[in-house]
């Protein structure tokens, strides 16, 4: 197994640590010269995948592999699930409570930009077990 | 031009200010619509002064953020924003009026 893989621990419900883990990533992609286009997806997809598992799932994990060609991105949780993936990948729909979305969240934008801005994604969810997504973006 | 010369504009600079340059504006106060929108180069124009702002402000290499109508900063977001190298400003100026200030500044009025 070649490339560079990479472990974060997401906490629930703390936000002021939301994006440390896409702004990590983007300061390492910079730093293998990365296209900046390529950066912005991951950084995108990456950070939207950090505030899911802050606001509904408790927090959870991120892997991250990244090889010469590929940057690819697990995201697991043990939360309470998605009963229907197909209203939550519909923009504008968000279950985010008042207070999340008092912070500016809750756009229901969240999985929808994570497909959106990936090249390669997947979701599987299972309600009272957890959800788990893997993204993938060339940076070839 | 360069966020350098958002002062002179009348932004108020909310701490240190690394030079970045300007490409447009941008008016939103929705975290995740700005996130995919807020292209580089951005002057980012919204009323969210929350730590998350300045977290999508760095991923998406803003220019800068100015934060409207007397809305205040909170001080988490000054220091994370100083950490990442995010210029933060303030403007008593609604959103409308601030982008407008830039824009004819820009010349793209």
């Amino acid at each position: 197994m070649g490339g560079i893989h990479l472990h974060y621990i997401v906490p629930g419900d703390d936000f002021t640590r939301a994006g440390e883990a896409s702004a990590d990533l983007k300061s390492r992609l910079k730093k293998l010269g990365v296209p900046p286009t390529a950066i912005r997806k991951v950084s995108i997809a990456l950070y939207e995948g950090e505030i899911n598992l802050a606001i509904h799932a408790g927090g959870g994990d991120i892997d991250v592999e990244i090889t010469d060609d590929t940057v690819r991105m697990c995201l697991s949780d043990q939360g309470p699930g998605i009963a229907d993936l197909s209203l939550a990948m519909s923009e504008g729909y968000s279950t985010a409570p008042d207070e999340v979305r008092s912070l500016g969240f809750g756009a229901g934008m969240g999985l929808p930009n994570m497909k959106k801005y990936s090249d390669e994604f997947d979701i599987q969810s299972t309600v009272g077990v957890g959800t788990t997504v893997n993204m993938a973006v060339s940076i070839a | 031009m360069t966020n350098l010369e958002l002062e002179n504009l009348g932004f108020v600079p909310a701490g240190p200010v690394p030079e970045h340059e300007v490409t447009g504006g941008f008016c939103c106060d929705l975290l995740s619509w700005a996130m995919s929108r807020c292209t580089e180069g951005k002057v980012w124009f919204t009323v969210m002064g929350n730590i998350n702002t300045v977290a999508v402000a760095s991923l998406a290499d803003a220019a800068a953020v100015v934060l409207c109508q007397e809305a205040a900063w909170m001080p988490d977001a000054l220091e994370r924003a100083a950490q990442q190298g995010v210029a933060l400003f303030t403007t008593d100026l609604p959103a409308y009026e601030a982008a407008l200030v830039l824009a004819r500044k820009l010349g793209q009025l």
